[in-house]
C-alpha cells in the first residue's frame, strides 16, 4: 500500500502512469485525509468527493489508453477565490456565502485540462486580506506545524492559508493560491513549501475574486520547486478574457529548475535587515548565499532604498483597488441581500452584515483614498512611488540575475497572537514579499530550515519580470543545497 | 491631516457600509494609524515619475467587435438573491 501522503506531484503523475496505483485510488486517499482533516486544521471551504471521484474515473480511462495531461489524474486542492463551476465559492466571505459560479476561471480550467483532479476549495482570509487566516468567515486555519513540545495552535499565514495547510498535511499535491502582498509566499514559508508568484499576467484573473487587480497574481504551491515549477506552467498561458494577460510563450519551467547556477550574479540587498528580525533569519539568508557561492554563483551587494516604501505604497494601492472592485457585492445579483427600508439602506445594511471587518476597514481606507480631494495626494502619490520602486529593481537588475532575500520576518506564529495589536503589526508581515507585488515580477519562496522551534523558514528569490526560468533555477540550486525534508508530525 | 469620526461616518455612507455608532471612533483610529503611516511615502521624490499599474508593458489587445458570449440570461440569474420571470428583483430606487 502506497503511503499517497508523502507523495511529490510529479511521484503522483509518474505512479500514476506506471499504473503503480489508479487516479480512484489516489482521489479516494485524498478525500478520506481531507475530511478526516478538516475538523482540526479546518483548512478547507468545501470538500467534493463525488466530483473527485468522477474526474478520477475519467482520469483512468484516459491513462490506460496512455492518453492524458502532464497532471493527469492527481488531486489539486484549490483557493476558495477560484471560480469552479457549480461549486460555492465564497472567498471566505459571508457575503458570497451559497454562491455557485456559472463560469470557471481560466487557471482552474488550465489544470483541468492538463488532468488535475478537484476535491476541495480551500479555505483563505476573507477576500484574500489578511496574512494569518484569522480574517476568514468560517474561522482561522490551524497550521499542521507546531513549535517543538507544544501544541499551541499557529497560524499557517495567509491569505492561501488553506492551500498551504492542506499540503502540509500531506493532502494534496499541488495547490492554488493568489499572491497580492505575499499571500503565496508567506503561508508557503510559514509550512515548509514551494510557494509561487509569477509575473504579472503570466497567470490569468479571469474568474478569480478580485481583490486588487494591479496586485492580483495567481499561483501555485508545491512540495518541490519541480513541482511548482510544472504547476506554474499548466496554470499560465495567455487569456484573451483577461486583458492584462500576457500573450508571449510559456517556458518549460521544470526544466528551469534543473538549470546550473553557475555564472549568474545574485544579489543581497541590504534593506532586507529588519528591527526585531530573529538572528536565525539572518543567518539562514548567509547560509543560503553561501550554497549558491559553493555551486559557482557571484554574491554581489546590492541595495534597494525604495525597499521600506513599498508597504505604505501596498496599504493605499491595494485598499483602493479593492474599494472598487468589492463595490459589486451590493446585494442585487448575487450573494446574501439584508433587506433594508429603501435601495440604499438594503445596500449599507447588506454590506455591513455581508463583510468583516478586516475588509471593512480596507473597503474605507480605499474610499477615502479615491474620494474627491484626495486620489491625487494618495493614490497618484503612491502609484508614483510604485515607479520608483520599479525602478529600484531594474537597476538591480542591471548587475545582477536574481535576488536572494528572506521570505518572511518570523516563523509561523501563534493564532490569536497579533488580534489585539495595531493593524500594521500584521502588515508587517508581507514586508518582504510586497515588493515584487508592487513591480510585478515574479519572485517565489524556497523552504530552507527549521528555527529553534522546528518550525520552517524559508528564503526568497526575485527575478526580473517574466524571467521565472532563471527564478527557478536559483530556487532549484536552493533546494538541492539545503536538503530540506522535514514535515510536521502527524497530530490532526 | 487626521480624519475626524464625522470623515468617517461620510467614508461609510460613501462606501455604502452601515457602520454602527459604536464602531466609528474605534475606525477613526485605525484609520488615522494608517493613514499617518502611509505619510512615509512624502520622504520619496516622485518629481517626474510616471504613475505605474504593471511591469509589463504592451498594448491593450483588439479583436473583431463581434458577440463572443451571452445569451445565458437564467444561468446569470442563478445567484440571484431575488428573481422573478427573468429579472433581477431590486427595492424601489425611483420615488
Amino acid at each position: 500500500m502506497t503511503d499517497f501522503s508523502s507523495l511529490s506531484l510529479h511521484e503522483a503523475v509518474n505512479g500514476l502512469r506506471a499504473k503503480s496505483f489508479s487516479a480512484v485510488e489516489l482521489a479516494e486517499a485524498t478525500v478520506v485525509a481531507a475530511e478526516a482533516a478538516q475538523g482540526p486544521l479546518n483548512c478547507f471551504t468545501g470538500i467534493d468527493g463525488e466530483r473527485a471521484l468522477d474526474m478520477a474515473r475519467a482520469s483512468d480511462g484516459r491513462l490506460a489508453k496512455g492518453e492524458g495531461g502532464a497532471l493527469e489524474g492527481v488531486p489539486v486542492a484549490i483557493k476558495d477565490l477560484f471560480a469552479v463551476k457549480g461549486v460555492e465559492t465564497t472567498a471566505s466571505s459571508n457575503i458570497l456565502k451559497g454562491f455557485k459560479p456559472e463560469y470557471e476561471s481560466t487557471v482552474t480550467q488550465n489544470l483541468w485540462d492538463a488532468g488535475a483532479v478537484f476535491f476541495a476549495k480551500t479555505a483563505m482570509d476573507e477576500f484574500a486580506m489578511g496574512s494569518s487566516n484569522e480574517t476568514a468567515a468560517p474561522g482561522p486555519v490551524v497550521n499542521p506545524w507546531r513549535a517543538n513540545g507544544s501544541a499551541a495552535k499557529l497560524a499557517p499565514g495567509g491569505s492561501s492559508g488553506g492551500s498551504a495547510a492542506a499540503l502540509a498535511a500531506g493532502i494534496s499535491y499541488g495547490a492554488t493560491g493568489t499572491d497580492t502582498g505575499g499571500s503565496i509566499r508567506q503561508p508557503a514559508a510559514f509550512a515548509g513549501l514551494v510557494g509561487v508568484k509569477p509575473t504579472y499576467g503570466r497567470c490569468s484573473r479571469w474568474g478569480v475574486v478580485a481583490f486588487a487587480s494591479s496586485l492580483d497574481h495567481p499561483g501555485p504551491f508545491g512540495k518541490t520547486v519541480k513541482d511548482a515549477a510544472l504547476l506554474t506552467r499548466v496554470m499560465s498561458g495567455h487569456d484573451p478574457k483577461d486583458s492584462t494577460s500576457y500573450q508571449g510563450e510559456v517556458p518549460d519551467f521544470a526544466a528551469a529548475a534543473d538549470r546550473p547556477v553557475k555564472g549568474l550574479r545574485i544579489g543581497i540587498p541590504k534593506e532586507y535587515r529588519v528591527d526585531g528580525m530573529p538572528g536565525e533569519i539572518e543567518t539562514l539568508w548567509r547560509e543560503g548565499a553561501k550554497w549558491l557561492e559553493a555551486q559557482g554563483a557571484e554574491i554581489v551587494d546590492i541595495s534597494l532604498p525604495m525597499t521600506k516604501y513599498a508597504l505604505p505604497a501596498y496599504y493605499i494601492i491595494a485598499p483602493a483597488e479593492a474599494s472598487s472592485n468589492l463595490a459589486r457585492y451590493d446585494g442585487m445579483r448575487f450573494g446574501a441581500r439584508v433587506e433594508g427600508g429603501d435601495l440604499n439602506d438594503t445596500y449599507e445594511k447588506t454590506r455591513a452584515a455581508g463583510f468583516g471587518r478586516e475588509v471593512q476597514r480596507r473597503i474605507l481606507i480605499g474610499t477615502y483614498v479615491l474620494s474627491a480631494g484626495y486620489y491625487d495626494a494618495y493614490y497618484l502619490k503612491a502609484l508614483k512611488v510604485r515607479r520608483r520602486i520599479y525602478e529600484d529593481f531594474t537597476s538591480a537588475f542591471e548587475k545582477v540575475d536574481a535576488i536572494l532575500t528572506p521570505a518572511t520576518p518570523s516563523a509561523a506564529f501563534e493564532i490569536g497572537s497579533k488580534a489585539k495589536a495595531d493593524p500594521i503589526e500584521m502588515y508587517l508581515n508581507d514586508i518582504f514579499t510586497v515588493t515584487a507585488n508592487i513591480a510585478g515580477i515574479p519572485a517565489m519562496s524556497v523552504p530552507a530550515g527549521l528555527d529553534k522551534d522546528g518550525l520552517p523558514l524559508g528564503l526568497q528569490v526575485i527575478a526580473p519580470a517574466l524571467d521565472e526560468e532563471t527564478m527557478f533555477a536559483v530556487a532549484g540550486a536552493l533546494e538541492r543545497a539545503a536538503g530540506f525534508t522535514a514535515k510536521a508530525d502527524k497530530w490532526w | 491631516m487626521p480624519v475626524t469620526p464625522d470623515d468617517v461616518r461620510r467614508i461609510a455612507k460613501l462606501a455604502r457600509i452601515a457602520e454602527p455608532a459604536d464602531r466609528i471612533d474605534a475606525l477613526t483610529g485605525e484609520l488615522n494609524g494608517i493613514l499617518k503611516w502611509v505619510e512615509l511615502l512624502d520622504e520619496v521624490d516622485v518629481a517626474g515619475a510616471e504613475p505605474m499599474t504593471t511591469p509589463v508593458l504592451s498594448a491593450l489587445p483588439l479583436r473583431e467587435d463581434a458577440v463572443t458570449d451571452g445569451g445565458v440570461r437564467d444561468a446569470i440569474l442563478t445567484n440571484a438573491p431575488k428573481a422573478e420571470e427573468g429579472f433581477f428583483v431590486v427595492p424601489k430606487s425611483v420615488e
